[in-house]
């Protein structure tokens, strides 16, 4: 058995730290500074001005990053936000309109087709990929072989391709002349079907998404299996539970935790669809029409009709759809997640 | 101390800097020597003019430009084709920097940046000076009521490229009517090639809507004098006519329905699978740039059939036109190099051989030279003479909507779902009609 090279002692760095302990570090992190009481030479002001010059070398530290983060986010969303709570419109001009595009967003039928459209994507997408994503962790994990090292990186491998490179090439792969698809279906007398027609479009979004993004769930699936101790798969066996028996009732219980934060990813990731649509939507304007999600709505607005204003509250309101989706899956999942 | 607070500062500074020097490209404008060109600028103390244009072959034509000219030179940037162009320059509309001093526009969207007043009237920089100069169904476009919105370059007379070895196999007569056209379509796929005879994209934008003008429809009719008003008439009997025609050719599988300019569609054009191509002027050089051709490939040129041959109506696909942007700083340089960098016979040399451009410039199609041009593609056929020349002559102009983009891209929807069979041809355009009232409605016009 390889367990014993595995196994650690218990507290060992693998464990997952309790949230509440980080909390205690957290809290007790200023107790450090502070000097102890016996060093009567030093006066209060003295610890002031250490305490001041280590905070001058934080915002050092801090800088750089805050400048970006603020020149790059914040004000950025700040004037998004600010431009939303406008209207423009092309023959009468800009008036300061408060929150009437916000009103007019959750009322447009053309956004809220797309947030159902996206909604649908999440129901197939999410379990599809997390499906995959498990699986190909779970055998992996169980392998110790040379090729299971090669299988992990293959795996991995659709996602280090980039969504746009990735959607391109699914282009050509489905595309009736280019693509293998006549040929494969042909060795069965069958004719091939348009991957690229209204009907079948969001089945190859779905298959896109997933290629790309199962080997990165993977990869998160998997090093959480990594940092189980092995010990309790012993245990389990010694209880007379078999490979199946470990695989849901152990294994999955203990990686709950990461396997919320694979579908939170997948769930901000799929109602912000955007990059896979737009990139296909060349070579299938008809099945991909310019709102066909909430953000393909929103850059066509903003980059095609010059509604920038309108835009930004469609932004926002997709951002506060994905707020609200994210917080209360969190909040249902919390004993899952460890956040209780 | 002090001075671990003044590096600190130094840092943020440096770091500012940099998030700065981000933002302050574009401008252009005077003559700033730092802006980058494409091209080289022959005379240095001149002042420069930035343009943005996608033409083929533009750099030896700004060459031209600048040699022949001591007071202004042209600074060249291809800032992408068609709409990757107009997103760029949407977004410095927006942002009030950014945009090019001379920037090339299809005629088709003239009247969208003209109503955020992002291009400057050029009637007062000269432009009905040179009107003579280029056709009235291109000045037309580029006009909107009295006011000159830019100057016409190229056009896109429509004509008929088609395949006369496979009109021979399947022994197909040229049409000359839509109606021998629909004829043909059946001989074609009686005579069971594989192919068929034309392609009716449903994203084909600008081409549906010409093949509509072409029976008399008049979808938009706009004034920028009056840029609150627009008068929407998608829906009239030409276009529900046509489009009841190509529905028909589709029902009986006369016709694909391929989304135009993907790379199927491309392969499809020259490799046989379409035995003709509906085309604007521009359509041959398009075709010899694409790859995978037929070996045996013999094409020829023909006029685009008719509705009605006693009475022929000629429609035009496109082109594209030099306008003068608002944030340029020095307007009279810009108008100037908008009028006359394609405003002489050598700039026009070159567009006619190396860019493969259809002049909206009279003294070039009155030429000689133009007219007997051969081309070696249709295996000598003097196409000017034979197509397209005449197709300029009778092309009387169109009237674009302010928010042409939506407009089509709702067209694309509607024939879209016509072609799935959601609803008929009169039913899509009715639909198309609503719609874009609509939305213009919205945008505060009043609609007539």
């Amino acid at each position: 058995m390889h367990a014993a090279g595995r196994s650690l002692p218990v507290g060992g760095r693998r464990r997952t730290p309790d949230p509440k302990e980080k909390l205690m570090a957290l809290t007790t992190a200023p107790a450090r500074s502070t000097p102890p009481t016996s060093s009567a030479a030093r006066t209060k002001v003295g610890v002031d001005r250490i305490d001041r010059k280590r905070q001058r070398w934080g915002w050092l530290f801090v800088g750089p990053f805050a400048l970006v983060f603020l020149g790059f986010l914040i004000v950025p969303l700040a004037y998004a936000f600010w431009m939303s709570l406008q209207t423009s419109t092309l023959a009468t001009g800009t008036q300061f309109t408060w929150f009437a595009n916000y009103g007019k967003a959750f009322t447009d039928p053309i956004f809220l087709e797309g947030l159902a459209r996206v909604g649908r994507f999440a129901i197939v997408m999410i379990p599809a990929q997390m499906l995959v994503a498990l699986a190909a962790a779970m055998v992996l994990d169980n392998l110790t072989t040379v090729l299971s090292k090669f299988s992990r990186l293959m795996i991995f491998v659709p996602y280090a391709v980039p969504g746009v490179i990735g959607a391109l090439m699914w282009g050509f792969l489905y595309s009736p002349r280019f693509g293998p698809g006549s040929d494969i279906f042909s060795l069965f007398g069958l004719d091939a079907p348009n991957f690229l027609s209204q009907d079948s479009i969001f089945g190859s979004l779905v298959n896109i998404v997933t290629w790309q993004w199962s080997g990165y769930y993977m990869i998160i699936i998997y090093a959480a299996l990594r940092g189980v101790d092995s010990s309790v798969y012993e245990a389990a066996r010694l209880d007379g539970a078999n490979s199946w028996q470990i695989a849901l009732r152990v294994k999955l219980p203990m990686i709950s935790s990461s396997m919320v934060m694979v579908l939170i990813f997948s769930l901000i990731g799929t109602l912000q669809f955007f990059t896979e649509p737009q990139v296909l939507r060349a070579v299938a304007q008809g099945a991909i029409p310019v709102s066909y999600t909430p953000n393909m709505y929103a850059y066509s607005l903003a980059f095609s009709y010059s509604q920038f204003n309108y835009a930004s509250a469609i932004s926002f309101a997709l951002g506060i759809v994905v707020f609200i989706g994210s917080y209360l899956f969190l909040f249902l999942t919390r004993k899952q997640n460890g956040l209780k | 101390m002090k001075s671990k607070i003044l590096a600190s500062v130094g840092l943020i500074a440096a770091s500012a800097v940099v998030l700065t020097g981000c933002s302050s490209g574009g401008g252009g404008g005077g003559s700033s020597a730092a802006a980058s060109c494409t091209n080289e600028i022959v005379n240095e103390d001149a002042a420069q003019v930035t343009v943005w244009a996608w033409y083929p072959a533009f750099e030896a034509v700004v060459d031209n430009f600048n040699n022949t000219h001591d007071d202004v030179q042209v600074c060249w940037t291809n800032a992408g084709q068609g709409n990757d162009e107009y997103t760029k320059f949407s977004t410095s509309i927006e942002s009030g920097s950014g945009a090019p001093d001379v920037i090339q526009l299809e005629s088709e969207v003239l009247s969208s940046f003209a109503i955020r007043d992002a291009l400057v009237d050029l009637t007062e920089y000269g432009a009905n000076d040179v009107k003579d100069k280029f056709t009235p169904g291109s000045w037309e476009d580029a006009s909107s009521g009295d006011a000159v919105y830019a100057i016409p370059v190229d056009g896109g007379p429509m004509g008929m490229l088609y395949r006369q070895d496979i009109f021979d196999e399947a022994g197909i007569t040229v049409p000359t009517t839509w109606e021998e056209f629909a004829t043909a379509a059946q001989q074609l796929k009686d005579a069971g090639t594989g192919g068929v005879l034309a392609n009716f994209p449903t994203n084909g934008r600008a081409f549906n809507q010409a093949l509509f003008a072409q029976a008399g429809s008049v979808p938009f009719t706009y004034d920028s004098a009056k840029p609150t008003e627009v008068g929407i008439e998608v829906n009239d009997q030409g276009a529900k006519d046509v489009l009841e025609y190509w529905d028909g050719l589709i029902k009986k599988d006369l016709v694909t329905t391929d989304d135009a300019f993907t790379a199927d569609y491309n392969t499809s054009l020259v490799d046989g699978t379409y035995a003709v191509y509906l085309a604007a002027a521009w359509g041959p050089g398009y075709l010899q740039g694409l790859s995978d051709a037929d070996e045996g490939a013999v094409w020829r040129a023909a006029p685009l059939p008719q509705w009605d041959a006693a009475n022929p109506v000629q429609v035009n696909w496109g082109g594209s036109t030099f306008a003068v942007t608002e944030q340029a700083e020095d307007k009279a340089n810009a108008a100037i190099v908008a009028k006359e960098i394609f405003g002489t016979d050598e700039a026009w040399k070159i567009g006619v051989e190396q860019s493969a451009l259809f002049p909206s410039y009279v003294p070039m199609l009155e030429s000689e030279y133009f007219a007997n041009l051969e081309y070696p593609f249709f295996d000598g056929q003097q196409i000017n003479k034979d197509v397209f020349l005449e197709a300029a002559a009778g092309y009387e102009g169109a009237t674009f909507s302010p928010f042409q983009n939506y407009a089509y891209d709702q067209l694309t929807e509607e024939i879209y779902s016509m072609v799935q069979d959601e609803k008929d041809a009169s039913g899509a355009l009715d639909d198309l009609q609503e719609t874009l009232t609509k939305y213009a409605t919205e945008q505060g016009f009043t609609v007539e």
